[in-house]
């Protein structure tokens, strides 16, 4: 009984796969089930993607001490669809001057990459839309395809703070890709696969115990990837009004946002696979463990963006280069010498690890704040001479 | 494996269709007047506080961005052979970690050079 509970999304995938198998030609059978996967995954990433931003709105609101949207349905929780609604009849420009073709491939193109990483994120054991043996691969490839659709949607708009946005976002998306692609290693060293689905099977303990310093890079660099607000420079009101989708309206900008929403779901899902145990919870079906886990990383994230304040743009950039960086490369190789004395890289291990990471994020963030008053007290360049 | 492969192509199809059949849906409600579509020069003129624009958009911009795209292909291609190494790392032993902890110091000699040369620094 309690089998067929926790086991009950492969189960009923099963069921269906036999199903249509059992009266349907091969490859009939094969595009159908495809097609009902992806309606069901598409159906859930929006609906996860509405709740999102309605917790996003009202978890904020409540941060900064006011109500929040709390109109349209009981506590605002229709917020979202008239949003939907609303932009969908919403007129559509395209500034004068602007590249009309571009314009309208930029939204798409940021849209497509946003969809494509939830094909082999795993939610429950064997419940994975498609298998991949080089998950994580495949996940920082499509990931980074983004910023293109980012930067052709600032170029395309003709504006000079949607240009200003488009190069800070590519500077920024860039240089954060760095860390958060070397602080996966440590995990794929520890797991030795690259699929997420074996990368969940391998967490006895999760990652986040055995690898705090892997985990707090990551979770710094993707949450820089998401342009959120301790990083959000590319689209910093008080600056450069938007960023990128200044000219953005109606559909257009819709997607822009629900793919923003979208890749900040496929982060906290990734996170919670890579170094929460993903579907894994004593005493509770995989179903119910992960979306747990995930709305946890999401109000981390949300905490993080109603607390911190913006960072300047050379303590963005310096926080990538000269911070995330090489504490990235040498967890690579703390890891690396962990497994080559401790052969099975016991559990045990996280009481090591856990006041390791504690004292090189305190010795290198000494460090790093020296460099940072040195600079600050020298003569700087008055705001206005310096570039953008 | 090739099945998953497949289907990759298929949510691929499925990604691209969303949008487009999204933004045809919003144009098809423009012709049926439920969405309003009045273009007009100063509506569609660009937004810059109420200002008129100054010049053009597409300016020359700071060479700064290009050391950190010279820097960001160094360290992402150097990631591509780090991920093959880690899979295989129990396996390869104290022979794969010395020989990586080689190929890592010399892209570190580069790095601390760009960083001495402050081209990590945002001026």
């Amino acid at each position: 009984m309690w089998d067929t509970i926790t086991n009950l999304l492969p189960l009923v995938g099963a069921a269906l796969h036999d199903f249509l198998y059992g009266f349907l030609p091969g490859w009939l059978a094969y595009l159908l089930l495809g097609f009902i996967f992806i309606v069901i995954l598409l159906v859930s990433i929006l609906n996860t993607v509405l709740a999102f931003i309605w917790l996003e709105r009202r978890g904020i609101s409540r941060f900064q001490v006011r109500l929040g949207p709390d109109r349209v349905g009981p506590m605002g929780l229709l917020q979202p669809i008239a949003d939907a609604v609303k932009l969908m009849t919403k007129e559509d420009i395209v500034p004068a001057g602007g590249d009309r073709a571009v314009h309208y491939l930029a939204a798409v193109l940021v849209f497509v990459p946003a969809l494509l990483v939830f094909a082999v994120l795993p939610f429950a054991p064997g419940v994975v839309f498609a298998d991949l043996n080089i998950g994580i691969l495949y996940i920082i490839a499509i990931g980074s395809v983004g910023v293109i659709g980012v930067f052709m949607g600032g170029w395309a708009s003709n504006n000079k703070y949607s240009l200003m946005g488009a190069m800070r976002a590519v500077a920024q998306m860039v240089s954060y890709e760095v860390p958060m692609v070397l602080s996966v290693i440590g995990v794929v060293m520890v797991a030795q696969s690259l699929s997420l689905e074996h990368i969940v099977q391998a967490q006895e303990l999760p990652f986040i115990l055995l690898q705090p310093l892997g985990f707090f890079i990551y979770f710094a660099a993707a949450s820089a990837e998401l342009n959120r607000t301790p990083m959000d420079l590319l689209e910093a009101e008080s600056e450069i009004i938007a960023g990128y989708h200044v000219e953005y309206s109606g559909m257009k900008f819709a997607l822009f946002f629900l793919a923003e929403y979208a890749n900040a779901l496929a982060v906290s899902i990734i996170v919670s696979t890579l170094f929460l145990g993903g579907w894994k919870l004593p005493l509770v079906p995989p179903y119910i463990a992960l979306p747990l886990k995930i709305f946890a990383v999401f109000g981390l994230m949300l905490w993080i963006r109603s607390t911190l304040p913006r960072l300047r743009v050379d303590q963005l950039m310096g926080f990538a280069w000269k911070g995330l960086l090489p504490i990235a490369l040498l967890n690579i190789f703390i890891t690396g010498g962990e497994l080559l004395i401790f052969k099975g890289y016991p559990s045990w291990l996280a009481l090591v690890n856990i006041p390791l990471a504690a004292l090189i994020l305190f010795i290198w963030s000494r460090l790093f704040t020296i460099k940072i008053r040195a600079t600050a007290t020298s003569a700087r360049p008055a705001p206005s001479a310096r570039n953008v | 494996m090739l099945a998953d492969y497949g289907y990759v192509g298929l949510l691929a199809l499925v990604a691209i269709a969303f949008p487009v059949v999204t933004l045809l849906a919003s144009k098809i409600l423009s012709y049926i007047g439920v969405r309003p579509q009045r273009p007009s020069a100063v509506k569609s003129s660009t937004y810059e506080c109420g200002m008129d624009t100054v010049g053009e958009a597409w300016v020359q911009f700071n060479f700064r961005y290009y050391y950190y795209a010279l820097l960001f292909v160094v360290f992402d291609i150097e990631t591509v052979f780090l991920y093959p190494w880690a899979v295989y790392f129990r396996k390869l032993e104290l022979f794969g970690f010395i020989e990586m902890l080689i190929f890592i110091l010399i892209l570190v000699v580069g790095y601390l050079y760009a960083w001495k040369k402050q081209v990590l620094e945002w001026k």
